[in-house]
Parts: C-alpha cells; sequence; structure tokens
C-alpha cells in the first residue's frame, strides 16, 4: 500500500537524478535544469507531508518555492546570456576567466 | 486503481528526468523536462493540491520552459555536445547519486521506519473552518488565507522579489549591451 513513503521515495530519486545531473554535465543550461528537478523534488515531499499531516503550511512553501524559482530561473538565464556573448560558449570547462 | 495512477505518473517523472540528465540534446532535454513537470503536476493531483498542480503546469511546464527554449533557441548553441564526459565525471557523479539514493531507501526501507510515516489519508475537507482555519483544505481560500495571516511577510517580500529580480534582468541585460558598444569603439 502506497503512503507517505511512495511520495518520499519518488522525491528522493528525483533529487538524485538531479544531483546526478548537476555532476555530469557539462552545458549550464542542462545544468540549470538539474537545479530545478531538485527544486521539485522538494516541492514534492513538501506536498505529501502537509497532505498527511492535514495542514497547509506546507503548500504554503511550495507557493513560495514556485515563486522564488520562477524569479531565479528569469535572472540566471538572462546571467547565461550575458555569459554567452562575454564567452561564446556555454560549457563549463570554457568559463574560466576567474582562473588564475 | 489509485495505485495505478500513482505509478504511471512516478514513472513519467522520473524516467523523463533521468532523460533530461541523460540526452545529449538541449532541446530534447528541456521537452522531457516539461513531460517531467507535467507527470509532477499529476503527483500533485493525488495529493489533492488541485491549486499547485495548475500552478506547476502554468508556471514551470508554461512560463519556465519556454523561457528555458527561448534562450536555447536564442543562444543558437551547437545541437549536440561534442565532448562526452570522461569516465571519472561519470564514475564520481553514478557514486554521488548511488550514495544519495541508497541513503533514503535505506532510511524508508529501515525495519521499523513504517511506523515514522502515516500510512493513511486523513479526510480531505474542501472549505477550511473556522475552528480549524489552516488545516489541509482542496480550497483555494486555505491559501488566501494563510498568505495573508501567517504568511503575511513572506508573501509581500516575494513580491518584492518579484520586483528586484524585473529590475536585476534589465539592468543584467542592459549593461551586457552597453559593454557590447564600448568594445566596438574602442
Amino acid at each position: 500500500m502506497l503512503g507517505l513513503q511512495g511520495y518520499l521515495i519518488i522525491s528522493t530519486l528525483l533529487f538524485a537524478i538531479g544531483f546526478f545531473g548537476v555532476l555530469l554535465r557539462r552545458n549550464t543550461l542542462v545544468l540549470y535544469m538539474s537545479l530545478e528537478l531538485m527544486l521539485n523534488s522538494v516541492n514534492l515531499a513538501l506536498v505529501a507531508f502537509s497532505r498527511y499531516n492535514n495542514i497547509m503550511d506546507g503548500n504554503l512553501f511550495v507557493f513560495f518555492i514556485i515563486t522564488v524559482a520562477a524569479a531565479e530561473v528569469a535572472v540566471g538565464l538572462a546571467i547565461i546570456v550575458a555569459l554567452f556573448r562575454k564567452c561564446r560558449s556555454l560549457m563549463v570547462q570554457d568559463l574560466t576567466r576567474l582562473h588564475n | 486503481m489509485v495505485e495505478y495512477f500513482y505509478y504511471f505518473f512516478a514513472a513519467l517523472t522520473l524516467i523523463s528526468a533521468l532523460l533530461v540528465v541523460v540526452c545529449r540534446n538541449t532541446v530534447n532535454s528541456a521537452l522531457f523536462m516539461i513531460l517531467s513537470f507535467l507527470g509532477m503536476a499529476g503527483l500533485f493531483l493525488m495529493l489533492d493540491a488541485f491549486f499547485l498542480a495548475i500552478l506547476q503546469v502554468l508556471v514551470y511546464a508554461g512560463a519556465v520552459m519556454v523561457l528555458f527554449l527561448f534562450v536555447i533557441m536564442l543562444l543558437d548553441v551547437e545541437a549536440t555536445e561534442k565532448s562526452r564526459p570522461t569516465w571519472v565525471t561519470l564514475l564520481a557523479s553514478l557514486l554521488g547519486f548511488v550514495a544519495l539514493a541508497m541513503g533514503a531507501l535505506y532510511v524508508f526501507y529501515e525495519p521499523g521506519s513504517a511506523a515514522l510515516f502515516s500510512q493513511q489519508l486523513p479526510e480531505v475537507q474542501t472549505m477550511p473552518t473556522d475552528a480549524a482555519p489552516m488545516a489541509f483544505t482542496t480550497s483555494v481560500r486555505s491559501f488566501g488565507y494563510g498568505l495573508f495571516s501567517k504568511y503575511m511577510l513572506p508573501f509581500q517580500l516575494a513580491g518584492f522579489l518579484l520586483l528586484v529580480a524585473v529590475i536585476g534582468i534589465i539592468l543584467i541585460s542592459k549593461r551586457s549591451l552597453h559593454s557590447d558598444n564600448n568594445n566596438k569603439k574602442q
């Protein structure tokens, strides 16, 4: 029978997949998408806890997380566009301006 | 019946999340990301969070991913990554994945841990009552009540954060244009 555990397992697996992506990929955009996946997995855990404990606070937290994530994505993508104009590349290994 | 939906949405979310990470084409990654968000919205629906499910589809699958696709289109990066990850990177990231996943699964499947997690879904209410205004309900009225009473300050800060984000984006875009012009003059 699926209970709270079932949702938490999906949530942690999704977080692990996002972490895997952050470590594995070199493309800044895909890296950013993996970060979004990790944020989303936390959302699922919060909603599951909120539902099973019969309290609304978790849902409100998710509301705020979605707001902050939208703002963060907008700013992050603007930075990525500015970075691409400077460096002509999105690969992490090419972004070494601060090195030395 | 409910379990089938659960397994379907779980598989949709997890498999498309894995494909986001594994796909070498950035556009494919973004499209699988939308699929993953839709699966997540389905899971929200199963948890009776209807408003958040709609918000997930509108904000994440709609606005955020469209922004990603626009940036991919604007930057016109090469379609697929040329360089494969080195075996050290692959090994390290697999190790991180396995460590995180095994640690979490161990916590959930440890004998005796089942008692920590409630297995029964509480009865769902459709409207908040005066006695328990912050109890879980399916109505948006609970959101309004929570946002304008207990979470008033975070709510206003979130609005301010959006303003800051808008100003910041304009500044970042303008400054990079400005420096481009300076480079041309020099």
